[in-house]
């Protein structure tokens, strides 16, 4: 612009300089600096500011002779400048020009500062500042809440004793009571051996699984542990709820997923009709996707237990949903760390089915399966079934041997969770069997190539369990050994660094804190894509060949002639013969 | 972190889950101050531990009057026998690196060289020595490098005096709610390598005294901070 835009210092109305205005703290507005005016409410440029139409006539009559008022400095008129602007299109930023200039004028007018013309630019700017700024009370400063008050309300919250009356009743009504496990306990033998949270964290998950138990209808709990996540962490609670719930849940999945499947028949029958008129097709692609490996019911084999997670102590708890084979399948194949939002996308190749939630929990039942143990012999397998049973039942004979024939032989410990097999079950099921009824026969025969896998049996010892390179699965130790009378016997799990459990005595407990991930002593590389499939299969007749050389022809020709010649020799002797 | 102040701030720490028995935070604080006296230190501070298969190293580092210069490290396995380490050198470096998996919790395992980098054993057994790696050099390897890659102080909490050494700054009283979220706020306190490469306006902006170190700002992968702001929300700015 040809103006200059800086305002004569000797006509500025008020002090000086625009810039203090925005400072931190500052004292009542000026009517120069941004802000004032505009954020005023009920006061926006469409309103009229003066009700009475004949004052506001007047009004009107001085905003036009104050517009039209020469600027002593640069001879121009404000009119002018108007005109130019919306001419030149200057102002076709931010929001609508018309708003813009509507703010503009409402501040000229309301300042009435001597020369606007020349410092139309400056007063654009402030206007467009001010639509930024925070509107601030002029006498107070804002209150800012710091985040930490916030989490202390939170855990306050946890302290509130719900239904403080009649306690004792209360008390009588405890057999039927869900199991609130003693998480102080626990903590205090882990805490021999350097493992867990500080007690204040420890006191908070207490109450938290306190109030899952009073929320939802529980049968047994246990903290299973933490997961460290990028963002935020999550704590788990191990839960089997009580048996009517969960039938409930099971119907309206099952319905949504006979939906589904109804709704794919009906589209394929649909197709099929159509294909049959067009004609004539492209070749079919001859890819037949591995049929699905149903996921194990609700209350056997990885979703024995169902899961509930929370970010912190005081947030509330969030179901996790039943793990399918798939997502397991995929969990083995890739390395997350987790975010600590449960809705967050996790994009892997392989992808994986499912968001963080899916993949949460998928890793907690490889976790479960893979480092949950008890000392052998406090779990056997009911006396009347066979070997390979799903259950367990506590064995009410066992005597605990001492914590140091623990810590030496790994053969005092022994796994309490089936073993995930490579499909992703605990229970192997031959996925042909879902497929559609008519070939159901003529499958089973044909294809018995998929064995059947056998993993471990449910009560199997943990010296079984294969190490990794020249280092045992296991490690074994006492908390203390200068006190050997009272020491713990600890176990820390190799192969998922963060999986601990104590044992001492009869009591015994599983924990897990950690990143969740398995130990692995390269870096995590992750599966490469498959190569590109080729668009058709290779026939010969469409191979490419070179062309015979002009030499090979020649020679092709001669021994044609060659076996020509001969055969006819044949002939005349077989006719000379006769 | 410092000796005397372990007991408050290992609760601190604890949401990892990692933390100390009752007994080692006992033995600890029986032989950290002897240790102190002995090697004759200005500072000592509990590093913290690695754990190993059969066992933990836990490693202390100490401090002399200036404390930007190269610290003395010390190890134990039961807290209360310190033996202090030789100072890591470019060779150690080198080697530990390709040395993978869990360490054993036994200072005097031997790694042997063969498998894993065949030149540098040839080179060793050239030389008269055996063509191994014992684990206490890979312990010191490793401190070296956990030191260089994630060793961080916030800034403020050291400054450095116009004759070159370094000293806590007595008047630091922790770091505002809002630094405390900024990358920018902390410091690796090691040899810093970025600063000569700043611009002289980003220069212009520094303070000689409390910015002599490299920050946080520009390390890769970007975004690891997001867990500084929530611990300090809840621990308060102490430099730990």
């Amino acid at each position: 612009m040809d103006q200059s835009p800086e305002p004569d210092p000797s006509e500025e109305p008020q002090s000086a300089h625009p810039q203090d205005a925005y400072e931190v703290g500052h004292g009542p507005y000026q009517p120069h600096e941004p802000g004032y005016g505009l954020d005023q409410p009920g006061y926006s440029p469409y309103e009229d500011e003066i009700p009475d139409p004949q004052a506001r006539m007047l009004a009107i009559k001085n905003a036009k002779a104050y517009l039209l008022k020469t600027s002593t400095k640069s001879g121009l008129n404000f009119i002018m400048f108007y005109d130019f602007c919306i001419v030149n299109q200057q102002y076709l930023h931010l929001y609508d020009r018309y708003d813009h200039f509507a703010n503009i004028l409402t501040k000229i007018l309301d300042e009435q500062p001597a020369n606007a013309v020349d410092i139309i630019e400056n007063i654009s700017k402030d206007v467009k500042w001010a639509q930024f700024r925070k509107k601030m009370d002029t006498l107070r400063d804002e209150h800012v809440v710091p985040p930490t008050l916030e989490a202390a309300e939170k855990y306050k919250a946890l302290f509130v004793k719900e239904g403080g009356e009649d306690e004792h009743e209360e008390l009588e009504e405890e057999m039927g009571q869900p199991s609130l496990p003693n998480v102080m306990e626990t903590a205090f033998y882990f805490e021999q051996a350097g493992i867990g949270l500080s007690k204040d964290e420890s006191y908070y998950i207490f109450l938290a699984l306190k109030n899952l138990i009073n929320v939802q209808p529980i049968q047994t709990c246990r903290f299973w542990g933490k997961i460290l996540g990028l963002e935020m962490n999550y704590i788990i609670a191990e839960v089997q709820l009580q048996e009517g719930e969960e039938e409930e849940e099971e119907t309206e999945e099952e319905g949504e997923e006979i939906i589904a499947e109804d709704q794919n028949e009906m589209d394929e029958a649909e197709e099929e009709d159509e294909e049959k008129e067009k004609e004539p097709e492209p070749p079919k692609s001859t890819y037949k996707p591995p049929p699905d490996i149903p996921k194990e019911a609700n209350g056997t084999g990885t979703n024995k237990y169902v899961y509930f997670v929370c970010n912190e102590p005081g947030k509330p708890w969030v179901k996790l949903p039943p793990v399918t084979p798939a997502q397991i399948v995929c969990a083995r194949q890739i390395k997350k760390f987790f975010t600590g939002h449960l809705d967050a996308p996790v994009v892997t190749f392989p992808p994986f089915p499912g968001n963080e939630a899916n993949y949460l929990r998928a890793q907690i039942a490889r976790i479960s399966a893979g480092t949950h143990v008890s000392p052998t012999g406090f779990y056997q397998f009911p006396v009347d079934e066979e070997e390979e049973a799903d259950t367990y039942e506590e064995n009410p004979e066992f005597e605990p041997p001492p914590v140091a024939e623990m810590v030496e032989s790994l053969a005092t410990w022994a796994h309490h969770v089936k073993e995930i097999l490579k499909q992703g079950r605990c229970v192997w099921i031959n996925p042909v069997q879902k497929s559609e009824e008519n070939e159901e026969d003529e499958e089973e025969e044909e294809e018995e190539e998929q064995q059947e896998e056998r993993g471990q049996a449910l009560l199997t010892l943990i010296s079984e369990d294969e190490g990794i390179k020249n280092i045992p699965a296991w490690t074994a130790q006492a908390s203390t050994d200068l006190i050997p009378e009272y020491s713990v016997a600890i176990l820390q799990s190799n192969r998922w660094p963060g999986a601990y459990a104590f044992a001492s005595g009869r009591k015994f407990e599983n924990i897990y804190f950690g990143w969740g991930h398995k130990y692995n002593s390269e870096n995590h590389t992750p599966a490469l894509p498959p190569p590109a499939e080729a668009e058709f299969p290779s026939d010969p007749g469409i191979t490419e060949r070179a062309d015979p050389t002009v030499e090979e022809e020649m020679a092709f020709k001669a021994a044609q002639e060659e076996a020509l010649a001969a055969a006819e020799e044949e002939e005349n002797e077989e006719a000379e013969d006769d | 972190m410092e000796a005397l102040a372990l007991p408050a701030a290992l609760p601190l720490v604890a949401g990892g889950g990692a933390g100390l028995s009752p007994e080692r935070r006992a033995a600890l604080g029986a032989s950290l101050p002897l240790v102190q006296r002995d090697y004759r230190f200005e500072r000592l501070w509990f590093w913290g531990c690695i754990q190993g298969v059969r066992g933990a190293y836990y490693i202390a580092e100490g401090l002399g009057p200036d404390r930007a210069a190269p610290r003395s490290r010390l190890y134990s396995l039961n807290c209360l026998d310190w033996s202090l380490l030789t100072p890591a050198t470019k060779e150690m470096l080198a080697l530990a690196e390709q040395l993978k998996g869990h360490f054993q919790g036994d200072p005097s395992f031997e790694y042997s060289l063969a498998e894993i980098d065949a030149e540098a054993a040839a080179r060793l057994v050239q030389s008269g020595k055996e063509p191994v790696i014992k684990e206490e050099a890979r312990l010191i390897a490793t401190i070296e490098q956990i030191d260089r890659a994630v060793g961080i102080v916030p800034r403020g909490a050291f400054v450095k005096t116009p004759l070159g050494s370094v000293h806590e700054n007595r008047y630091f009283e922790g770091l505002s709610l809002v630094e405390a979220k900024k990358l920018s706020s902390y410091f690796h306190f090691t040899e810093p390598a970025n600063l000569k490469n700043k611009t002289l306006l980003e220069k212009a902006d520094l303070d000689p005294s409390t910015d002599f170190l490299d920050s946080l700002e520009h390390d890769i992968p970007r975004g690891k901070g997001s867990k500084i702001k929530r611990c300090n929300e809840r621990e308060g700015n102490r430099e730990v």
